[in-house]
C-alpha cells in the first residue's frame, strides 16, 4: 500500500513562518495609484444625482460609463453588475472608482462625493423566489398517505462569514493593451474570463496571476471576479498601475458569505416507527443578485438525507432574492445548512418517537449500494459503522451521553454524522470545467506543474508535487509548482468544491504517468491532460437525476461543551472527528484542515453571529464579528480511515469541506443535552438559548 | 515632521515624518519590510504584531511616536535568532502553517509568551495566544507546535 500519507515538511511553510513569503498587498510596484470604492448607502432605490467635487490632476473616477464590454459579471447568472448604473439593489452596492497618486489624494475626492436617491421600500424577507428547483425519489406521495403519522420540523441558520485573515484585493498593471492582475484569489480562469467579457477583448490581452493567499474558504471563489473586472475597467481609463485592496470593514460588508437558511423537514413513519419518506423545503437568501446561489441551493438540497438512506423523498428549494449583500461560496456550499437540518430533525423524531437517539440513526445508515437522494448509488464501501464506534470510544460518548442527561450540571455530548459529495455536481466536472493539466520536463530532468490550481493554505502545493514525485520516482525537491499565471497554466478549474486533490490531482498523476513511460532523461518532455468523467457517472440536471457526485467523503464528528448556568455562555471542551477522505496525501494536512473545518463548522453553530438592519449588516470588523481565538477552541482529536477511491490519485477524495459540515449540528445537540431544550436555529447564542430556557 | 529615533532589528533607526502615523505603515511602507501584515487594522488580529522591547505589540494601532527611544524587532530580525529557528522547526514539525497570513504574527506571539513563560501549560499557551486570529488551523496544531519548541529549546529561554 501507498506510504503517501507520511507527512513531509510543507513546501511553503519556511517562507511563510519568516514573513518572507509575499501576499498582494505585499508587491511594490513603482508609480502605483490607489482605488476606492464609492457605495450606496440605501438598500434600494434610484440614483438621482451625483455631485463630483473638482478633481484634482491625477484622480480620476471609473464608473460603468468606462466599461468596453458588458457591465455584468460573468458567472452562472448575469445579473451582477460590475458598477450599479441607476438602480441599487443592497447597501454597499459598487457605484464608482476613485483612483489617484496617493490614498490622501483619493480619500479628500471620496469624502465629497454627494449622492441622492429616490429611495423604494427593500425586502428583506425570504419571499421573492427567483430560482426554484424540484425532484422526487420513489414515491413519496404514496408513502406519505400510508404513514402512521407526520411530523414536521423548520429550522434556519444564520450568516457565516468567511473572515479570512487577509482581505481581498488586487493589484493590476497596463502595457501596450494588456491587463495584468495580481491577486488572492481561488480560480484564476473564473477572473479571466470575466475581465475579458467586461472589457470585450481578446484572450491573450488578460493575465491572471495569483498571489499567495491569506486564506480563502470561498470567499475567494466568485468575489475576486467582480473586483477584478472593476481594477480592469479602471486600468483601461487611468493606464497607471492601481492598487485596489480592501481594508477589514469594507471586506466585511460588502464580500459575499453563507446563505443565511429556512428548512422545513417532514417525515412519515411507519408503524416500526421508521422514516418511510421525506419532504423538504429549503430555503436560502441569496442577496440581491444570484451570483452562484442557485448551485449553492442545489447543493444544500442534494444533501437533503445526508449520511442516511431515505427510499421516497421530496425536495424542493428556492434561492429568494433580497436587498441585502450577495451571498456566496463558502467552504461546505449549501451543506452546512442542510446538514444541521438533518441531524437535528433525525434527533428530533428519534426523541417525539420515543427511540434511542443512537439506535433509530444506525436504523436508517446509509450502506454500500443504496440509492442516493438522486437516485444515483453509493458505490464504494461505507465505513461508516466502524467509524461511528471509533468515534464513541476515543470520546467516552455513551458513559458521558447516559452521564449528563441524567445530571443537573449543564453539560452535553452531541454527535453528527455526515457526508459531503467531492467535486463538481453532476456531469458540471465534464460539461463546463474540462479541466486541463500540464506537466513540462526539463533538461535537468525536473518537473513542474503547469496548472490553475491554487494553494490557500489547504496544501495543495505539497500534496500534487508528492502525487507527481510519488508517480516519478523522484524526490520533491525536484518537482516544481509555482502560484498559477493565467499565461504560462491552462485551464484546471476553480480550487474549489473539494476537487483539487480528487480531479487536479487524478490528472496531475496520469500525466505523471506518461512522462514515467516515455522518459527521456537530459531531454524536455511536456504533456498534456484533460478531464475524463468516470464511465459510471449518469447525470441529468434537469430532473436531479442520477449519480451527484463521483464520490463521498464521511465523517463524525462529536462535540462536548458546558453552559454555564448564568450567561448561558457555551464553552466547547472537546471535539474528536473520525473522517474518511479515501487515502490521505499527507496526514497532517488532512488533519490540519479537520482542525480548520471543525472549527468553523462548531463556530457556525454557536458562536459566529452576522445580521443586518435594513439590509446594513451590523457586524464589521474583527472585534464585533467573533471567530474562535485559541482560547475558544478546544481540543481536538482526529482519527483517519483509509478507504481508497478507485478514480482518484492514490485513492483520495475530497477532504476541504467536509470537516466543516458537521460541526454545527454537533454543537448544537450537545448544547440541547445541556440545557434540556430543542434547538432549531444556529448560532445558539446565549440570547437564543434564554429564549428556550424562557418558553416553558 | 519630527526627528523619532529607535532601533530596528538591531540597526539605530532615525525618521523624520509624522508621529500620529500608524507604526504597521512606516514598517510596510518607508521600512520595507512586509513579514508584518494587515489583517483587521484595529488591532484585533495580531498579524501585524512586532516585538517591543521583548513584547508582543500590535503595530497596527501604535503611533510611530510610541516606538521613540525603543528596541523593535519584526519577524524579519527575530528570524536571525536561535530560538527562532526553535520555533520554526516545531512549527514545520506539527504541520502548524496552512495560509500563513497569521504566521508572522503567531511566532512573535510565542517568543513574547516564552519570554514570560519559558514552560507554559496547554492551557497557558492557548490564553497567550488569544490576541493572534487564525482562521485556518483551528489553533490545535499550533498549539502543539508551542509545545514542541518549549521542549526543544529548553534552556533558550
Ligand atoms: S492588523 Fe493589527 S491587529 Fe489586526
Ligand atoms: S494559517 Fe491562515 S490564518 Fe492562520
Amino acid at each position: 500500500m501507498s506510504t503517501i500519507n507520511k507527512s513531509v515538511p510543507k513546501v511553503e511553510a519556511k517562507d511563510k513562518i519568516s514573513g518572507k513569503m509575499k501576499y498582494v498587498s505585499d508587491y511594490h510596484v513603482e508609480g502605483l495609484h490607489y482605488a476606492k470604492t464609492v457605495r450606496s448607502t440605501i438598500a434600494k432605490g434610484v440614483i438621482q444625482s451625483i455631485e463630483l467635487p473638482p478633481l484634482p490632476e491625477g484622480v480620476t473616477i471609473v464608473d460603468y460609463q468606462d466599461i468596453p464590454g458588458k457591465n455584468v459579471v460573468k458567472m452562472i447568472y448575469e445579473d451582477w453588475p460590475v458598477f450599479a448604473e441607476k438602480n441599487i439593489s443592497h447597501y454597499g452596492e459598487p457605484i464608482m472608482l476613485v483612483v489617484g497618486p496617493s490614498k490622501e489624494m483619493v480619500q479628500a475626492v471620496f469624502d465629497k462625493i454627494k449622492i441622492t436617491y429616490q429611495e423604494e421600500t427593500p425586502i428583506f424577507d425570504m419571499v421573492q423566489s427567483k430560482v426554484d428547483y424540484h425532484f422526487t425519489k420513489g414515491d413519496p406521495q404514496t408513502a406519505f398517505q400510508e404513514a402512521k403519522k407526520t411530523i414536521k420540523y423548520t429550522y434556519e441558520t444564520g450568516y457565516q462569514e468567511q473572515a479570512y485573515i487577509e482581505p481581498q484585493g488586487f493589484i493590476g498593471t497596463l502595457e501596450d493593451e494588456k491587463v495584468t492582475l495580481i491577486g488572492s484569489i481561488q480560480a484564476p480562469y473564473y477572473v479571466k474570463n470575466a475581465v475579458i467579457d467586461t472589457l470585450s477583448c481578446k484572450p491573450e490581452d488578460v493575465r491572471i496571476i495569483q498571489a499567495t493567499v491569506g486564506g480563502a474558504f470561498g470567499g475567494k471563489e466568485e468575489f475576486p471576479s467582480l473586483i477584478g473586472c472593476q481594477l480592469a475597467v479602471a486600468l483601461k481609463k487611468v493606464k497607471k498601475p492601481i492598487k485596489l485592496i480592501y481594508e477589514r470593514e469594507e471586506d466585511m460588508e460588502v464580500t459575499t458569505k453563507r446563505h443565511p437558511s429556512k428548512i422545513t423537514m417532514e417525515a412519515a413513519i411507519d408503524e416500526e416507527n421508521n422514516i418511510t419518506a421525506i419532504k423538504s423545503h429549503v430555503g436560502i437568501d441569496g442577496g440581491a443578485f444570484l451570483g452562484l446561489s442557485s448551485v449553492v441551493l442545489s447543493r444544500a438540497m442534494i444533501a437533503a438525507t445526508s449520511a442516511y438512506t431515505i427510499n421516497h423523498l421530496q425536495v424542493d428549494g428556492d434561492v429568494y432574492i433580497t436587498n441585502t449583500v450577495p451571498n456566496g461560496a463558502f467552504r461546505g456550499f449549501g451543506a452546512p445548512q442542510m446538514i444541521f437540518a438533518v441531524e437535528m430533525f433525525i434527533n428530533h423524531l428519534a426523541k417525539d418517537l420515543n427511540e434511542d437517539v443512537h439506535d433509530f440513526r444506525l436504523r436508517h445508515l446509509a450502506k454500500q449500494g443504496d440509492k442516493t437522494t438522486t437516485s444515483g448509488t453509493f458505490r464504494d464501501p461505507i465505513l461508516m459503522p466502524e467509524m461511528i464506534k471509533k468515534a464513541c470510544q476515543i470520546s467516552g460518548y455513551h458513559k458521558k451521553k447516559a452521564l449528563y442527561e441524567s445530571s443537573e450540571k449543564m453539560k452535553g455530548i452531541g454527535m453528527s454524522w455526515f457526508l459531503h459529495g467531492c467535486g463538481f455536481t453532476g456531469s458540471g466536472e465534464a460539461d463546463h470545467i474540462k479541466a486541463k493539466v500540464k506537466l513540462r520536463k526539463d533538461e535537468a530532468d525536473h518537473v513542474y506543474l503547469e496548472i490553475a490550481a491554487v494553494d490557500m493554505g489547504q496544501g495543495a502545493k505539497t500534496t500534487l508535487m508528492k502525487v507527481a514525485a510519488e508517480v516519478l520516482e523522484l524526490p520533491l525537491e525536484a518537482i516544481h509548482f509555482a502560484n498559477p499565471d493565467t499565461d504560462i497554466v491552462p485551464d484546471s478549474g476553480p480550487t474549489v468544491a473539494s476537487r483539487t486533490a480528487m480531479v487536479v490531482g487524478g490528472l496531475v498523476a496520469r500525466a505523471a504517468q506518461e512522462i514515467n513511460e516515455n522518459w527521456q532523461s537530459g531531454k524536455p518532455q511536456i504533456v498534456h491532460k484533460s478531464y475524463k468523467q468516470p464511465d459510471y457517472m449518469e447525470w441529468d440536471q434537469a430532473t436531479f437525476n442520477g449519480d451527484a457526485y463521483p464520490a463521498y467523503s464521511w465523517g463524525v464528528n462529536v462535540v462536548e461543551v458546558s453552559v454555564d448556568p448564568a450567561s448561558l455562555e457555551v464553552r466547547v471542551e472537546h471535539i474528536w472527528s473520525v473522517y474518511d477522505v479515501g487515502k490521505s496525501l499527507d496526514d497532517n494536512i488532512v488533519i490540519g484542515q479537520a482542525d480548520g473545518g471543525t472549527a468553523q463548522g462548531v463556530a457556525y453553530g454557536y458562536l459566529e453571529v452576522m445580521n443586518h438592519r435594513n439590509g446594513k449588516l451590523l457586524q464589521k470588523n474583527m472585534t464585533d464579528y467573533v471567530i474562535p481565538t485559541a482560547v475558544d477552541m478546544a481540543k481536538t482529536e482526529t482519527v483517519l480511515f483509509d478507504n481508497p477511491f478507485a478514480y482518484g490519485p492514490y485513492g483520495a477524495k475530497g477532504a476541504g469541506e467536509l470537516t466543516l459540515v458537521g460541526g454545527a449540528p454537533a454543537v448544537a445537540i450537545a448544547i440541547e443535552m445541556a440545557i434540556n431544550k430543542r434547538v432549531s436555529k444556529i448560532p445558539a447564542t446565549p440570547e437564543y438559548l434564554m429564549e428556550l430556557m424562557n418558553n416553558d | 515632521m519630527t526627528k523619532i529615533t529607535f532601533t530596528f532589528n538591531g540597526k539605530p533607526i532615525e525618521l523624520h515624518t509624522d508621529p500620529s502615523r500608524r507604526f504597521l505603515d512606516v514598517i510596510r511602507n518607508d521600512l520595507k519590510h512586509t513579514g508584518p501584515k494587515e489583517g483587521c487594522g484595529e488591532g484585533e488580529c495580531g498579524a501585524c504584531a512586532v516585538l517591543i522591547n521583548g513584547h508582543i505589540v500590535n503595530s497596527c494601532i501604535l503611533p510611530l511616536a510610541n516606538v521613540h527611544h525603543q528596541e523593535v524587532m519584526t519577524i524579519e530580525g527575530f528570524s536571525k535568532t536561535k530560538r527562532y529557528a526553535v520555533i520554526e522547526e516545531a512549527f514545520i514539525k506539527e504541520g502548524a502553517v496552512q495560509c500563513g497570513i497569521c504566521i508572522p504574527g503567531m511566532i512573535i506571539a510565542v517568543e513574547s509568551l516564552l519570554n514570560r513563560n519559558p514552560n507554559p501549560s496547554d492551557e497557558e499557551i492557548r490564553v497567550g495566544l488569544s490576541g493572534n486570529l487564525c482562521r485556518c488551523t483551528g489553533y490545535n496544531m499550533i498549539v502543539k507546535a508551542v509545545l514542541r519548541a518549549k521542549e526543544m529549546g529548553k534552556g533558550l529561554w
